[in-house]
């Protein structure tokens, strides 16, 4: 089938298999989560079944759009730009099949695992130890592939993304091994190593970079790429985008402390977290911006291009996020924050604002070249239309009824009467929330139908693109 | 030594190791090289999928930025 499509020097069929993989594990992820949201809203859809409950599907859910979505647009994005910018294939093919298979071998593991709630309860590291070492053999593999292509490559210089995705991937590797020790008791139970706040530093550490190199290095590598290759103009300023990636890289590691204010953790540690966490809103802005003003002089192709839409409003959501994040880093904002839905809500709004929409664009651009036709060749670009404004308002829904949940959360859980006895019980603070969870349901199903709206789009570009080939060879 | 006085010195190092690549980037020697490194997307690459006209506007922008 593919081999109508393969490309005389690039190995396309490995970016082809992970392109296709990132919309369906997009799907099923969103899905998932429009599920659990549901069912915060209305619990009757527990359904009373242990392995249909919230406590079991929201780590598979996070672990499907960050890993199996987020992951495959990833492997998918870095080994094409790898190529292309390095003017050279892949160092291995036997190594990138090798991660495809892989890659969703552990994701298909998880889809197991997590529901029967075998969890080593780390977040976004709860697989249990088997599978972490599937993981980081996986990834390994991926590195060696990456970086050997690196080596191999006819061009002098190593363009910027490259920079972002070995940075990543580098770090990424260190991050899960080193959180992910632990002394198995069988084969589906193990113990960290770490204990009590030093486990729950390490743990941040982790799962701050998770978000830091995984969310943020890596999909900054496919935006150094596909804003100016679709805007068809050089990134803005390619000195900043050095500094962006030097400055980004040494302070994403120091901010994980934000996770524990208040906690048993030092207090010189939480602050260390906490000026680090405002530190780097400088090197995020700065690679907005320079994302951003990719764009100048080219301002009038979004209103015909919904593709380079997708790209530059991934940077606005990326902007107010990283805005948002060293705000609640702070830590009397973060008294008022911390364990609200309003940082489920940021999160969500990096997550679905800047991750996925960048993701989708990037998408959009690349799969008609891995059937033959020209960058963003789609069979409907009216869908894509369609599809980023489902995209936009699902997002600005969700994260603004989060907002307004948490906050009204926060101050609840404070408030106290005169004689010191706390105004709200618990329970009135869940009530209130009922609202917020409806919008946010409605928000992230407008979401998930512009996913099924992609697919579809995808699937008759891919079937009208084999149907030119049969004419062409019959 | 104090471990402490080691750690502090090991953050002056850091920031003089970025104010090193911050001064390097920016070295005015250098600006055409970076300005050429930022077409690296667009440098033919035998592909016959990609369309020509792509890589011409690139080129223009590019060469308009070069005479400001």
């Amino acid at each position: 089938m593919s081999t109508a499509f393969d490309h005389p020097v690039y190995n396309y069929k490995v970016v082809r298999q992970f392109a296709i993989m990132t919309v369906v594990w997009g799907i099923v992820g969103m899905s998932l989560g429009v599920l659990i949201a549901a069912q915060l809203a209305w619990p009757a859809l527990n359904f009373d079944t242990p392995w249909f409950s919230f406590g079991r599907l929201r780590p598979l859910h996070t672990n499907a759009v960050i890993f199996a979505f987020g992951g495959s647009a990833l492997f998918s994005t870095s080994y094409y730009i790898v190529q292309r910018t390095c003017q050279t294939r892949l160092f291995s093919d036997t190594l990138a099949s090798f991660t495809f298979w892989g890659w969703n071998l552990v994701i298909v593991l998880a889809v197991i695992t997590l529901p029967m709630g075998l969890t080593s309860t780390k977040e976004y590291a709860e697989l249990e130890w088997p599978i972490d070492i599937l993981i980081a053999i996986v990834w390994v593999a991926y590195c060696v592939n990456f970086i050997g292509t690196i080596m191999n490559r006819k061009e002098p210089h190593i363009y910027v993304a490259n920079w972002f995705f070995a940075g990543f991937m580098i770090m990424i590797a260190i991050l899960h091994i080193g959180n992910n020790l632990a002394i198995p008791v069988t084969l589906t139970k193990s113990y960290s190593i770490y204990a009590g706040t030093v486990d729950a530093m390490v743990q941040w550490w982790y799962g701050h970079n998770a978000v830091g190199f995984f969310l943020t290095a890596g999909f900054l590598g496919i935006m150094y790429y596909f804003v100016p290759k679709q805007a068809e103009r050089p990134v803005y300023s390619y000195r900043l985008s050095i500094v962006h990636f030097w400055a980004l890289i040494s302070l994403y590691v120091w901010a994980g402390a934000h996770h524990l204010h208040y906690s048993a953790l030092p207090d010189w540690a939480q602050t260390a977290g906490m000026v680090m966490s405002l530190v780097l809103l400088a090197p995020s802005w700065g690679g907005m911006i320079n994302g951003m003003m990719t764009l100048s002089g080219a301002w009038h192709k979004l209103r015909t291009d919904p593709i380079l839409r997708f790209l530059v409003v991934s940077l606005s959501f990326y902007g107010m996020s990283t805005f948002e994040g060293p705000m609640m880093s702070i830590k009397t904002v973060n008294a008022l924050s911390h364990n609200t839905d309003w940082t489920i809500g940021h999160v969500h709004s990096g997550a679905l604002g800047w991750v996925a929409m960048v993701t989708i664009g990037a998408m959009y651009h690349l799969i008609p070249i891995m059937f033959g036709r020209k960058q963003g060749e789609m069979y409907s670009t009216k869908l894509i239309n369609t599809h980023f404004w489902l995209a936009t308002i699902g997002t600005v829904l969700y994260i603004a009824a989060l907002w307004v949940n948490g906050i009204m959360q926060g101050l609840m859980w404070r408030a106290v009467n005169a004689d010191g006895t706390l105004t709200y019980s618990f329970i009135e603070s869940v009530e209130a929330s009922h609202p917020g969870y409806v919008v946010r349901t409605i928000g992230g199903a407008l979401f998930l139908i512009g996913m099924f709206i992609m697919a579809y789009n995808v699937y008759r570009t891919v079937s009208d693109s084999k149907k030119a080939v049969a004419a062409a060879q019959a | 030594m104090d471990i402490n006085v080691i750690r502090g010195l090991g953050t002056v190092f850091a920031l003089f190791a970025f104010l090193c690549i911050v001064a390097w980037a920016y070295s005015s020697r250098r600006k055409d090289r970076f300005e050429d490194d930022g077409m690296i997307p667009f440098k033919a690459d035998n592909d016959p999928q990609e369309s020509t006209e792509n890589s011409v506007e690139a080129k223009k922008t590019h060469d308009d930025k070069g005479t400001e």
